[in-house]
This record gives structure tokens, C-alpha cells and sequence, in this order.
């Protein structure tokens, strides 16, 4: 169990004239610009963000796979910044697994074991204990060619929990996952994580996943963090209009007026009739109404708040006026459901009057 | 659809497309099974004309008496194949391929790894390197081997010349003995050895080259994650990238068997098969008897007990190939 | 829990660690650098001799005491002219490049179809047919040549290049067409699929979707093609003896050994001047041909 941090970390590529060869030196990319983060002890953080926003390439530098063009990455306080993965301490799972093909599930268990020149009755122990807990026993012969995709995936979690590391770090491990089978694997990550207790970071850009599993969710675009909080928190209290859309599906209208983006969620714009007395109306001319599992997703354009934008409204089974295409209906928003955003720099704003 | 019908084709306003016009009669080449044959015929005639033919020839040529001289054929049995295994020179011959060839074969996947290693490590003027690499394997067999011809000369030797050079020949208790020159394809040993190292020196190549393309094909993510799990440099070479290029240190030591076990270029360039036929091999011998001896019979026989030899191998290979594959 | 996990490094500890792994970095290149040169100059050594000698007089050649690597006297060229004015070097050449270009032309004439219905028409003996013929390439031209000599005769091609011609393809039609099987299949299905789709026959979208995208593989058949061709010694020895119509394989040798008396410096000088258009052309498409390779043969 340790705290990871990073210091003002940044990373550039492309800007080495050893790399790449003739004529394409001009063009540098900074993948991770000018990041400060740190876990909790024990703590299970989501890095969330689009692909390309260098959430991978963040997660590659904690575990020494990539070296940072500035900054510093610390564990447990310890600066280990040029430090090659295997004197770091850490485990890490690959999105594809990278399960050795040649080996049998015992063997690729045993494998951190062995680099660590564990004695032999004890890394049988380990491995067993290991195996055991992902219940994956009855599979110790076998190659991973022969495994499903979740035993596949208990494996490399098997390998990385092994060791006992300081920190896990997972790189989308449930996106080679069907999608039943998905909801499954996120739900005993999480238990598991529990279990253990070791401090974990997980990367992907399925938001849903991020709201199931993080303690706290860092939301990054363009190799920048955006925010850093509890999915409560990100997803109410968004800093900005990236995280307001990124997170939440639909996303968050976003209405401008005279210089301000009024947002709401779809799920807070509700017929005026199911809301409360003093809420803000808002008129909505309905384009298209879908019924998603119970909800209503009502589509059309909002009119009266600002200027004329299109809107989503999301009315949960529970709300039963009737909505039809083609009309034009009272709706409404609780007032305390308001964010507001500066238009220009998309940051969030203090409470306007309307 | 209506188009035809109608008899109005432009105000419908669609061309007639083949479905209208060709009904939907499948024409040949559409149809897979004939469409496949068609593909194949012209190599598997060309094959059976020129391979299986003259193949079965040269086992009619085993059985007969023909020789340059009298190009009929008279049916002698085993006769060919019995004077053969009477004669010394011909087991010589087969003991020479063996060790010819398996340690050929064995210094080639290992040095063909190494040089594989060394050409996909990030280097400035690789290119240049790769260039200087390739030469022995792109180069025609007869030259380079005319180019060793001249450095093992038995007087003018550059490399005999950089051993006196060094003290370790030519002077009383030198490390190579006192004599000036090493007569490196007069000895019988060292022109066993001298040929074998020419082999290797022109295969290596091919064989990093094939190997190389193993390399390519490891997932970058395997090598990444034993970094993470704590494996240094020597525990990945040993227990990921060797195990994984495996099926294909297997397929570069299958060409190499066949280009030793089949080219004689090196040794005729060479030796001549000699000094007092240390050097002969199967491909060698069957070419003196069959073209400069004239005795094509013999010759045959000869090149026949190749093919078993060199079937056994590579089935042996490939299915070692087969279990090996992993992906 | 803890006990099992070394702790990290500390502060003096790390720092003591980046040392040895910054050293170990730079011993490591310097290793890398050093074996690459060491491979670049064994490999390249010969030829590297030959440059040398090539330009020797005589007298500076045949004396064992002169250094072998530097001029004891000065430089000449008349052994490089030599081999232009006095002998077939050019004819060989000129011999052994259309050789080499025709050969290429009836292997891919013939391989890539073959190749395309093995590796795509799902055909349920393609397996065993793949190898087949891979197996007549196990069929050494050692074997062959004594009765291929009475086809070549047969044809009355004997003493003609034509009979390379006709030859040379059974050593790379196989070769080539199990090359081509892994670049075929490398082509994504759906293209042709699609191209069929757009209204083109299977032979249509093979011919106008799946060559073109195989392109860069099948170049890379056509160099291995054409180094096979050049290199190749047997047949060329037995099937051709008229100066004028043999290829460089046995063309220099011949011409240039003439029984005991080899003339050196114009054999280096041929020698050099043959590999290193090939090798440049061969190191073009090289990252193409590993590519080709680990599709063809790890699939099998």
C-alpha cells in the first residue's frame, strides 16, 4: 500500500532528433502537459478521459515504461523517476493482458515471483494463494490461448496481485470483455480492490465504469487533469463544460445566454407539471421522443432560457405526463440543479440570477 | 427492373447494370472449386513437368547403367546403389553432410538470434549497417565463396598475414604453430572447418533476417509487462523472446538445412571436395560422379539418398513448428 | 503483508540505483554500438578485402611480406578495366538481369494465382497442398540436374540461357507461392468482399483489389526471387558452356580461373561490383520481406 504522486509531470514526443528519422522532427506532441496528482492511501482512482488524452502514456510513466520529459513521479514519498519498472514495486495489467502465450496460467502467475527470486515452495504458495482468491485454480494448467476473456482477465490479475505491489495500475482491462460479462468483471474488480486494499490506478474511457469504480474519478483531456473528485462529485459539480459533457450520457445541456452556458442534466428537465413550484420554466418545442428501458428521452429545443438550443430531457419511468412530438410543452428545472459556465473559457461560474 | 420493359430506358433514369442484362447465371469467374483449379493448374503442371518428372527420372537413372557416354538405359537393380555403399568415399561423403550440415545448422539459428538482436536494436546508420550485414547472403555463392578462396590462400592469406602480424604464427611457439602459413584448405580439419564457416558466414543473414521477422511479431506489450513484473534484460531474452521466436528459429533452420544440405557451390569453390575427400559431401560427390565422371547412374543414386534425409528433417521440423506455435 | 514487498528505495538507496541503471544504459549502448560494427565488419570483411585488392599491382599482391590491407604500390585500376574490356563481365550481367527479370515474370505469372487460391478460395485440401509444395522445394537441384539436363535437352535448349529460363522457376515458384500465401492473407477479406460487392467477379476483385494491396509483399517475392536466380550454380554449371550465354554465377569463375592461374583483382572487382546492387536493392525492401515472412510462415 503506498500514495502515488506526480509532480508538474510532462511528456513530449517526437521532439528527439534520434527518433524517427528525416522530416518529421518538426512535429512534437505533448502527450502529458504539466500534471500534479496524487492517490490515497489505499485508494482506487479512475483516470477518465477521451482517447488520446494521455491517460495511458500517464499511467506507462508511473510504471517506469515511459520516462518523463520533466517532473517527477513518487511512491510511498520515494522520487522514482529513472528508476526501471522492476525496482519500483508495482503491478500493472494490459489492456490486451499480455499473458505470456508459452507459459501455462502457473507459470505466468509465477513469473513476477520468479524475477523476484522467490524459493520455490514459497512462490508455489503464493501462486496458489493468488489463484485461489481469483478462483482460477482449477485452471493452473492450462495456456491462456485455452481461457475465456474473463478467465483471461482473472489471470493477469492473478500475475499483478501476486507480488503484493505497492500499487496496481490497470489499463483498461474490461474492454476486450463482452458487455455482460463487463458488469460482472467491474463489480468483483471492485470487491476485490476492496479486499486487498492496495492503492490502485485504473485507466479507461468508459465513463460508466469510472462512476461504478473510482473512490475518485481524475477527469484528463489533452494531457491536462480537468478534475480530480468523487463521481458524486464530477458528475454534480462539474469544473468545466468538458467534464459537463464528457460525463453523463446523454450529456449536460448547455444554454447560452449573454455570455454565461446555463447547464442542466436531461434528468433535471422535467415536465412542469412533475416539478416543483418555483422552478425555472423552460419551453420546449419536442422533436422526437425515444423510450429507452423505461425512460423517456425527450429531444427538442429549448426555448425562453437563452438563446434557441437543442436539448435532451430525461424523464424517468415515474413521470407519466404525456409527451408528444411536434408539440411545444411547459418544461422545467429546480433551480438548485443550475451550473453555470463562463462561454468563453467553458470554466465553471458562480450562480447567476434569471 | 423495368427498364427493359419498358422500352423507355432514359426517363426510368437508371443505367442497366449487369444484373438486368446477364440473368443471374454464375459465371466462371465467380464459381470458387473451377476459379481455384484454374489457379493452380499452371504451377502444379509446371511442377509435375519440371520437378516430378525429372525426379522420377533420377530414380530411372539409379536403377540403369547410363553414362555420359551411352545414353541408354539398361535396368541394373541395385547395382548403382550396392558399388555406392561399396565405396568409402560415399560414407565419408554422408558423414561429412551430417556434420556439415547440423553444425551449420545449430551456429546459424544461434548467430542468426544474435545478428537478429543486433538489427533490430536502435542504431544510428542502421541502414548502413544493414547494408554491410546483408552482403554475404545477397551476394551470388560463387563469388563470395572466390572472395574466401583468396583470403584462406595457402601463401597470400590476409589472414595469415594478421596472425604473423600478431606473433601468433610463424615464429617458433607461436599460439598457431611455426610455419607461415596456416594452409587453412589443406589441412584436413580446417577445411572441413573453413567450409563450414564460409556456410554460416552466408546463411547468418537469412537466418537473422527470418528470425527478425519473428521479432517483429511479439506483442510489444509482452516484453513491457515482464519489465514490469521485474525481469531484467537476460530473464526476458530467455523466457519470452526466445520461446516466441522459437517457430521461426525453426523455419530459418529449415532453409538452412536445405541450402546446406543442397548447395555445393562453397565446397567446389572452395576444396574441390579434398584435401582427400575431407571435405566431400552427398551434393559434391553425386556432381563429380554424375557430370565430371560421367557416370550419371551412380551420380543419381547418390543425390537419391538426399531426399530422405532431407524429407525426415523438415517433416521433423515442421511439426516441431506446429507443436510450438502457441498463437 | 509487507513483509513479502521489498520496501522502496530510499533517497540515498534510489539515487545509488539511477547511477547503476544510467551506467548500465550507457553500457549498454555502447555494447550495442560495438556489436553492430563488429557484425557489420565480419559480415562485410571479405568484400571489404576485395576492394582493396582489386586495385593491387601484381607485384604488390603476390609478395607475402606486404601488408595485404594498404597499397605498397601505388593503386591501379587496369584489373577493373580488364574486366570490362577483356572479358564477358558485361554480357553476364546482361545475362543474368534477364534471366533474373523473366524468371521473376513466370514465378509471379504462375505463383500468384496459385498462391491466392491456397491462401483464400477455402478449398479443403489447400492445407495439403500448401505442403506439397512446399515439400518440392526440399527437392535439391542436386538431385534434378543430371535428368533435367535430358529435358533441357529434349527442349534443345542445352548450351542456351533459355534452359535457365525455363528452370529457374522450379526453385522459386514454390518458395514464392508459400511467401505469397502469408501476404495474401494478410489482405483483409472484407476488401475484396467489398470490391465484389461493388460488382466485380471473384477474379475482378482478386485482380483489382487484392494484387494491389499484396503489392509491397509481392515485391518483396520478386527480390528474393531474383537473389535465388543470381545466386543460383548447379544448373547454371551444367546446363550452359558458351562463354557468351552464361550468367555471373558461373560466367566469372570460369572466365577468370583460368586452371591454375586466378586473376585476383578482377574477380574482387567483379565480385564487389555484383553484391552491391543487389544488396542495396534487397535492403530496400527488407522491412517488407520480415513482414511477408512473419505472415507466411507462423500462419503456415
Amino acid at each position: 500500500m503506498a500514495v502515488v504522486e506526480v509532480k508538474n509531470l510532462t511528456k513530449t514526443y517526437g521532439s528527439r532528433p534520434d527518433r524517427g528519422g528525416r522530416g518529421r522532427a518538426a512535429g512534437s506532441v505533448r502527450a502529458i502537459d504539466g500534471i500534479d496528482l496524487a492517490t490515497e492511501e489505499g485508494e482506487y482512482l479512475v483516470l477518465l478521459g477521451p482517447s488520446g488524452c494521455g491517460k495511458t502514456t500517464l499511467l506507462r510513466t508511473v510504471a517506469g515504461l515511459e520516462t518523463p520529459t520533466s517532473g517527477d513521479v513518487l511512491i510511498d514519498g520515494h522520487v522514482v523517476t529513472g528508476l526501471p519498472p522492476r525496482a519500483r514495486q508495482v503491478a500493472m495489467v494490459f489492456q490486451s493482458y499480455a499473458l505470456y502465450p508459452h507459459k501455462s496460467v502457473y507459470g505466468n502467475i509465477v513469473f513476477p515471483l520468479r524475477a523476484s527470486r522467490m524459493s520455490r515452495p514459497d512462490r508455489d504458495r503464493r501462486a496458489h494463494w493468488a489463484a485461489g482468491l481469483l478462483e482460477i485454480e482449477h485452471l493452473m494448467a492450462r495456456k491462456p490461448r485455452q481461457l475465456s476473456g474473463g478467465e483471461r482477465q482473472r489471470v493477469a490479475l492473478a500475475r499483478a496481485l501476486v507480488r503484493e505491489p505497492h500499487v496496481f495500475l490497470l489499463d483498461e482491462p474490461l474492454s476486450n470483455l463482452d458487455a455482460k460479462l463487463r458488469a460482472t468483471a467491474r463489480d468483483e474488480l471492485k470487491r476485490f480492490q476492496a479486499e486487498i486494499g492496495t492503492t490502485t490506478i485504473y485507466v479507461t474511457h468508459d465513463q460508466v465504469e469510472a462512476m461504478g469504480l473510482g473512490d475518485r474519478i481524475a477527469v484528463l483531456s489533452h494531457g491536462r487533469v480537468r478534475q480530480v473528485g468523487p463521481p458524486v462529485e464530477v458528475y454534480d459539480h462539474p469544473a468545466d463544460t468538458f467534464v459537463a459533457t464528457f460525463i453523463g450520457s446523454p450529456p449536460m445541456n448547455l444554454v447560452p445566454r449573454d455570455g454565461v452556458l446555463v447547464g442542466f442534466r436531461p434528468e433535471h428537465l422535467l415536465p412542469a407539471a412533475a416539478s416543483e413550484p418555483d422552478a425555472l420554466p423552460v419551453r420546449l418545442a419536442v422533436d422526437r421522443v425515444e423510450y429507452l428501458s423505461g425512460d423517456r428521452h425527450v429531444y427538442g429545443t429549448a426555448l425562453g432560457v437563452g438563446e434557441q438550443t437543442r436539448v435532451v430531457a430525461r424523464l424517468p419511468a415515474t413521470v407519466t405526463s404525456p409527451v408528444t412530438a411536434g408539440d411545444e410543452q411547459e418544461f422545467a428545472v429546480s433551480r438548485d440543479r443550475l451550473r453555470f459556465f463562463a462561454a468563453s473559457s467553458g470554466a465553471r461560474m458562480d450562480r447567476v440570477p434569471l | 427492373m423495368t427498364t427493359a420493359t419498358t422500352g423507355q430506358p432514359a426517363t426510368v433514369g437508371r443505367p442497366p447494370t449487369t444484373m438486368d442484362n446477364a440473368a443471374p447465371r454464375q459465371r466462371l469467374a465467380d464459381r470458387d472449386s473451377a476459379l481455384a483449379w484454374i489457379f493452380l493448374m499452371p504451377s502444379v503442371v509446371y511442377i509435375v513437368a519440371l520437378v516430378a518428372v525429372p525426379f522420377v527420372l533420377a530414380i530411372g537413372f539409379a536403377l540403369s547403367d547410363v553414362t555420359a557416354g551411352d545414353p541408354s538405359f539398361d535396368w541394373v537393380g541395385t547395382r548403382n546403389f550396392r558399388r555406392a555403399f561399396d565405396d568409402p568415399v560415399f560414407w565419408r561423403s554422408l558423414g561429412n553432410t551430417f556434420v556439415f550440415t547440423a553444425v551449420s545448422m545449430v551456429l546459424i539459428v544461434v548467430l542468426g538470434k544474435v545478428l537478429a538482436n543486433i538489427l533490430m536494436a536502435k542504431v544510428r546508420g542502421k541502414w548502413v549497417i544493414r547494408f554491410l550485414v546483408l552482403l554475404p547472403w545477397t551476394t551470388p555463392v560463387s563469388l563470395s565463396a572466390i572472395a574466401w578462396l583468396w583470403m584462406l590462400d595457402s601463401i597470400f592469406s590476409p589472414i595469415d598475414w594478421l596472425l604473423r602480424e600478431m606473433g601468433l604464427l610463424g615464429s617458433p611457439g607461436a599460439l598457431f604453430g611455426p610455419n607461415s602459413n596456416m594452409y587453412w584448405l589443406g589441412e584436413p580439419d580446417l577445411a572441413m572447418a573453413s567450409v563450414i564457416a564460409v556456410h554460416v558466414w552466408r546463411l547468418t543473414p537469412l537466418a537473422a533476417v527470418i528470425m527478425m521477422a519473428g521479432l517483429v511479431a511479439i506483442p510489444r506489450d509482452l516484453d513491457e509487462a515482464a519489465r514490469v513484473d521485474g525481469a531484467g534484460y537476460w530473464r526476458r531474452m530467455f523466457e519470452i523472446t526466445v520461446p516466441l521466436v522459437l517457430p521461426l528459429a525453426a523455419v530459418a533452420a529449415l532453409f538452412g538445412a536445405i541450402f546446406t544440405f543442397t548447395d555445393m557451390a562453397v565446397v567446389d569453390v572452395l576444396t574441390n571436395g579434398g584435401p582427400n575427400n575431407a571435405t566431400q559431401t552427398l551434393t559434391s560427390w553425386a556432381f563429380f560422379r554424375g557430370i565430371d565422371g560421367g557416370d550419371i547412374g551412380q551420380g543419381a543414386a547418390v543425390a537419391l539418398f538426399l531426399f530422405p534425409l532431407l524429407l525426415a528433417a523438415a517433416v521433423a521440423i515442421l511439426r516441431a513448428v506446429r507443436r510450438m506455435e502457441v498463437r | 503483508m509487507s513483509a513479502l514487498t521489498p520496501p522502496l528505495p530510499g533517497v540515498a538507496e534510489a539515487a545509488r540505483l539511477r547511477r547503476t541503471y544510467a551506467a548500465r544504459h550507457v553500457a549498454s549502448r555502447v555494447g550495442t554500438y560495438t556489436a553492430a560494427i563488429l557484425a557489420a565488419f565480419l559480415c562485410a570483411a571479405p568484400f571489404l578485402w576485395s576492394m582493396v585488392t582489386a586495385f593491387k599491382q601484381n607485384r604488390d599482391l603476390y609478395n607475402p611480406a606486404n601488408n595485404p590491407l594498404t597499397f605498397s604500390r601505388p593503386a591501379t585500376p587496369d584489373h577493373v578495366t580488364y574486366l570490362f574490356t577483356d572479358t564477358s563481365f558485361l554480357t553476364f550481367a546482361w545475362n543474368t538481369l534477364w534471366v533474373g527479370v523473366l524468371v521473376v515474370a513466370i514465378t509471379l505469372l504462375l505463383g500468384l494465382p496459385a498462391a491466392y487460391a491456397l491462401a483464400r478460395l477455402d478449398r479443403p485440401w489447400a492445407g495439403w497442398f500448401g505442403v506439397a509444395i512446399f515439400l518440392v522445394y526440399l527437392v535439391p537441384p542436386s538431385l534434378l540436374f543430371l535428368s533435367l539436363s535430358r529435358i533441357v535437352v529434349a527442349f534443345g535448349l542445352q548450351d542456351s540461357t533459355w534452359s535457365l529460363v525455363l528452370i529457374y522457376p522450379t526453385i522459386t515458384i514454390p518458395v514464392s507461392i508459400w511467401l505469397l500465401i502469408g501476404f495474401l492473407k494478410g489482405v483483409p477479406r472484407d476488401i475484396e468482399e467489398q470490391a465484389m460487392v461493388d460488382g466485380h467477379s471473384r477474379l475482378g476483385a482478386f485482380w483489382r483489389a487484392v494484387v494491389p494491396l499484396a503489392f509491397p509483399g509481392v515485391v518483396a517475392v520478386v527480390v528474393f526471387a531474383f537473389t535465388l536466380t543470381a545466386s543460383e550454380f548447379i544448373y547454371a554449371l551444367s546446363f550452359v558452356s558458351p562463354t557468351a550465354d552464361k550468367v555471373i554465377s558461373t560466367g566469372v569463375p570460369t572466365e577468370l580461373v583460368r586452371g591454375d592461374v586466378f586473376f585476383w583483382q578482377s574477380l574482387q572487382a567483379a565480385t564487389v561490383l555484383v553484391a552491391v546492387p543487389i544488396a542495396i536493392v534487397f535492403n530496400l525492401f527488407l522491412d517488407r520481406f520480415i513482414a511477408g515472412f512473419t505472415q507466411g510462415a507462423v500462419k503456415g
